[in-house]
């Protein structure tokens, strides 16, 4: 029974079922909390939905779109449904909801600093990388190993102090 | 891709803007396949992942740049990357060179990636708004190329007599190919006049060799003057026919083949 103030939307259910689907590469947060959904459109011919690459190069793309048709399909809303791959607005790491970055810390991951992405040839700018907070024993007593990790979103740390290496979410 | 209001493109423009793009997807093509030629021999592991993972970047960059070309010319992304002849391709001549060693790699990395970085913010401000808004994408993954490109020529240049001797003469070696990557293209001057190219090449040129003369040539000692030439973007190797080979091979045996 569908209670009186409980009445979803089509686009509210389409966003509660993308916040139920998993980023390919690191399980343990959502489409949503990742902030990779840009807009979500519902009307008689097709749910749209714009998808914002955390990278451009990114191979996880086509299985997010996959998934995204393939959950977002079942809730048989209308005819068809597109996930449209866009950068406007560009994805950046500032768009990872508090929860997710709660989650990602949880799964060993640092979040990413926050405030803007340097961008072209400040170099100073970057030097905040240098350091990321431990996500096993919260110390910054770390140093970046890698800004180059296992897939192109991740950059390698070491903590000095519980001599632990870990991953960070890049600030992009 | 999200379809926007363009500026109206006559013939002309839209001609120079698909050359502008193939000449920018076909070096970002390149470098990924020269820096994919180091996975596995690079002289430790840190290096073999980084220089992996930048030319995965490299490689979806061009990979967006084709899939807007396509769209210009109602081609097939993968077509232009893979169906074309080695004299077909449009990258700079700095790109021509196989990797060599490891000193004129990151020789090689440092011109391109400081060039890129200004050749990006002015695209990053492009009238033709798909285009502005993927290079200001790119510019933001470039940022950690660059950073990386800078680290080790600071490495090289500060360590013992051989790195060093080996990265100034790379550098003095690729100079005259690097302005290459401003080289001017046929209707560039339109392409400036509508917005979709903010400066033109030889402004950007200008901005690009004063910021990296003050970095280099206290390596390498006063660079000679060299400015981009009409066969900038056309002249081919012997060396760079090898590497098409090697990139178009799963192509040319298996049609089907996808991304």
């Amino acid at each position: 029974m569908v209670m009186p103030g409980s009445v979803r939307s089509p686009e509210e259910r389409v966003w509660d079922e993308l916040g139920g689907i998993a980023d390919p590469e690191i399980p343990a947060i959502s489409l949503v909390d990742l902030g990779v959904i840009g807009s979500v459109a519902v009307d008689d011919d097709a749910v749209r939905v714009q998808l914002l690459p955390t990278f451009v190069g990114c191979p996880a793309i086509a299985v997010m779109q996959d998934r995204i048709r393939e959950r977002v399909g079942a809730l048989n809303l209308a005819g068809r449904v597109e996930v449209e791959i866009s950068f406007d607005p560009p994805w950046t790491s500032d768009r990872i909801s508090p929860a997710g970055r709660e989650r990602l810390r949880r799964s060993g991951f640092a979040p990413p600093h926050i405030g803007p992405a340097a961008v072209g040839s400040d170099l100073a700018e970057l030097t905040v990388l240098a350091v990321a907070e431990c996500p096993y024993c919260g110390s910054r007593n770390t140093t970046m190993e890698n800004a180059f990790g296992p897939t192109l979103c991740r950059a390698i740390y070491h903590c000095a102090d519980c001599r632990q290496p870990f991953e960070q979410f890049k600030r992009v | 891709m999200t379809v926007r209001p363009a500026p109206q493109l006559d013939l002309g423009q839209r001609e120079a803007l698909v050359e502008l793009l193939l000449s920018l997807a076909d070096d970002e093509f390149v470098i990924g396949f020269w820096d994919s030629e180091w996975t596995g021999i690079a002289p430790m592991l840190e290096e073999d992942v980084a220089t992996s993972s930048i030319a995965q970047d490299e490689i979806g960059h061009a990979k967006a740049l084709y899939e807007m070309l396509a769209e210009l010319t109602d081609d097939d992304a993968d077509h232009i990357a893979y169906g074309r002849a080695a004299e077909d391709f449009r990258h700079a001549a700095l790109l021509n060179h196989a990797r060599g060693n490891w000193a004129f790699s990151v020789a090689r990395r440092y011109l391109y990636e400081t060039a890129d970085a200004v050749r990006l913010t002015a695209l990053a401000a492009s009238t033709y708004e798909p285009l502005a808004m993927l290079a200001g994408k790119m510019r933001r993954e470039e940022t950690y190329h660059l950073l990386h490109a800078d680290a080790w020529l600071r490495r090289l240049a500060d360590g013992a007599a051989e790195p060093r001797e080996r990265l100034a003469s790379s550098l003095r070696t690729l100079w005259a190919d690097a302005q290459e990557l401003f080289a001017p293209f046929d209707g560039e001057t339109s392409l400036v006049h509508s917005g979709v190219l903010r400066e033109p090449m030889h402004a950007l040129h200008a901005e690009w060799q004063r910021q990296v003369r003050r970095r280099l040539e206290p390596i390498t000692g006063e660079l000679p003057a060299a400015a981009p030439t009409a066969d900038g973007r056309t002249r081919r190797t012997d060396e760079f026919a090898w590497l098409h080979g090697e990139f178009t091979s799963v192509a040319s045996s298996e049609e089907a083949a996808i991304w």
